[in-house]
């Protein structure tokens, strides 16, 4: 099957309401374009599953400006002031997770797990609402998995058969989130018809449905 | 002294808790200023945790690449060694006690290694990031803060802003003293010979136990 499509034509497949989890670290390594093209197609009522919401001007923050999401599950909102307005006058729920347990809830879905137990969160506001398990006198937080129905995702490279590679500290939330929801859509700078070296490819393309190219 | 002096001299008495070998993580703001003061001879591994251990210092202008960057966003550079990964491993080396040492700023902390970092109610709420998986998961926590918020107590008998983390701080380092969380308290280790004991108590809301060699801090 061909992978390649336009920005155009990935961006109409998300309809309000839907979830995305959307790659990247303060906007670093974030699918950038097919923000951009959601942000100009005005898709309402989002939920967004993402590290940070980053800034006001630049990557998924421009989504909080244009008031597209109606929650947001992140694990710092500190960069984009919008988004803490946003969250103190009621307009958009926040939830605030730790940023390793929001990987390992992605993570969760795309490996077919049920949950995870971890320390992190004991003791804190994050308990509250969680089962508490306690396994050779350590206590844990069960963790549930996050999903979503969109993944969009960013990389450095793409063969056709979506296998992807990463640059720098790029890869972050990305790989993560590739195969974690029904569709993953990864937007690369480069993209080969040959198929790439399967001793450093990344990311498997099984968990990639399609690619679109990028610019910066 | 004034705050960039306080911020520094509390920087370089925290990397004399840096040893050879050891996987640190430094917090943003006066944390990241301990990597200024560690002696070369001591090969230390920064961990980011955007994904990658080695972190470097800040690259000349034309040597960024927009790419490479720390867990603030800003430019910087992997050394020799290092390696990057996704957050899912970033995390996994954090939780799972890879990392030796953390070192973070705290809002309050308390006599029972407590530490409240991330939100003030209504007020200021940025998230708690990697805080919170950083602190339970490292081997070991430094708090790196001033010792009072302009006057008023940080370190106190029990926190009252929501915790990032119960029972995980093992040390505070401040401009007046190295203090000990211990099962009995608090313990003066050492202090900085520009302040008496009583100044340091008077400072600080819990009672100190002074450490038999109670020691000045020398940097």
């Amino acid at each position: 099957m061909n992978k390649l499509i336009s920005i155009e034509e990935a961006v109409s497949q998300i309809k309000d309401g839907d979830v995305l989890m959307i790659g990247g670290f303060l906007s670093v390594g974030g699918p950038l374009n097919l923000i951009d093209a959601l942000v100009a197609k005005g898709t309402k009522n989002l939920t967004l599953i993402c590290n940070d919401s980053g800034f006001v001007d630049s990557g998924v923050g421009k989504l909080v400006v244009s008031k597209q999401f109606s929650k947001i599950i992140a694990s710092h909102i500190g960069t984009n002031k919008e988004t803490g307005r946003q969250m103190l006058e009621g307009e958009t729920e926040v939830i605030l997770t730790p940023q390793g347990t929001l990987a390992e809830q992605i993570r969760c879905t795309c490996y077919g797990l049920g949950g995870f137990l971890t320390r992190t969160g004991i003791g804190t506001k994050v308990q509250e609402g969680k089962d508490v398990i306690e396994i050779d006198c350590i206590k844990y937080l069960l963790e549930k998995p996050l999903k979503a129905d969109f993944a969009l995702i960013f990389a450095q490279k793409a063969d056709k058969y979506g296998n992807l590679v990463y640059h720098g500290s790029a890869q972050n939330f990305n790989s993560v989130m590739a195969g974690a929801a029904t569709t993953t859509i990864v937007e690369v700078l480069e993209y080969s018809e040959e198929a790439l070296n399967p001793d450093i490819a990344e990311t498997p393309g099984v968990f990639v449905n399609y690619i679109v190219k990028g610019t910066r | 002294m004034d705050k960039q002096f306080v911020q520094e001299y509390i920087a370089q008495r925290v990397a004399q808790e840096l040893h050879d070998g050891d996987v640190v993580n430094l917090g943003i703001g006066l944390p990241t200023l301990v990597a200024n003061y560690v002696p070369h001879e001591k090969a230390v591994m920064f961990q980011s945790e955007n994904g990658f251990v080695g972190l470097g210092p800040t690259p000349s202008e034309e040597n960024i690449d927009p790419y490479i960057t720390n867990a603030g966003g800003k430019p910087v550079t992997i050394k020799q060694g290092g390696i990057f990964f996704d957050s899912a491993t970033s995390f996994g080396i954090i939780r799972g006690g890879h990392v030796d040492l953390t070192v973070l700023g705290a809002l309050q902390v308390d006599e029972k290694g407590n530490i409240a970092n991330y939100m003030i109610p209504g007020k200021m709420v940025p998230g708690m990031g990697g805080a919170m998986d950083l602190i339970s998961g490292a081997r070991k926590v430094i708090v790196a803060m001033e010792h009072t918020a302009k006057g008023s107590l940080k370190i106190l008998k029990e926190c009252n802003l929501p915790l990032t983390a119960a029972n995980e701080v093992n040390l505070i380092v401040t401009e007046m003293a190295v203090i000990e969380v211990t099962e009995k308290g608090l313990v003066l280790k050492e202090i900085n010979p520009e302040f008496s004991v009583e100044e340091v108590q008077a400072a600080t809301e819990p009672t100190l136990i002074i450490a038999d060699d109670l020691k000045n801090i020398e940097v």
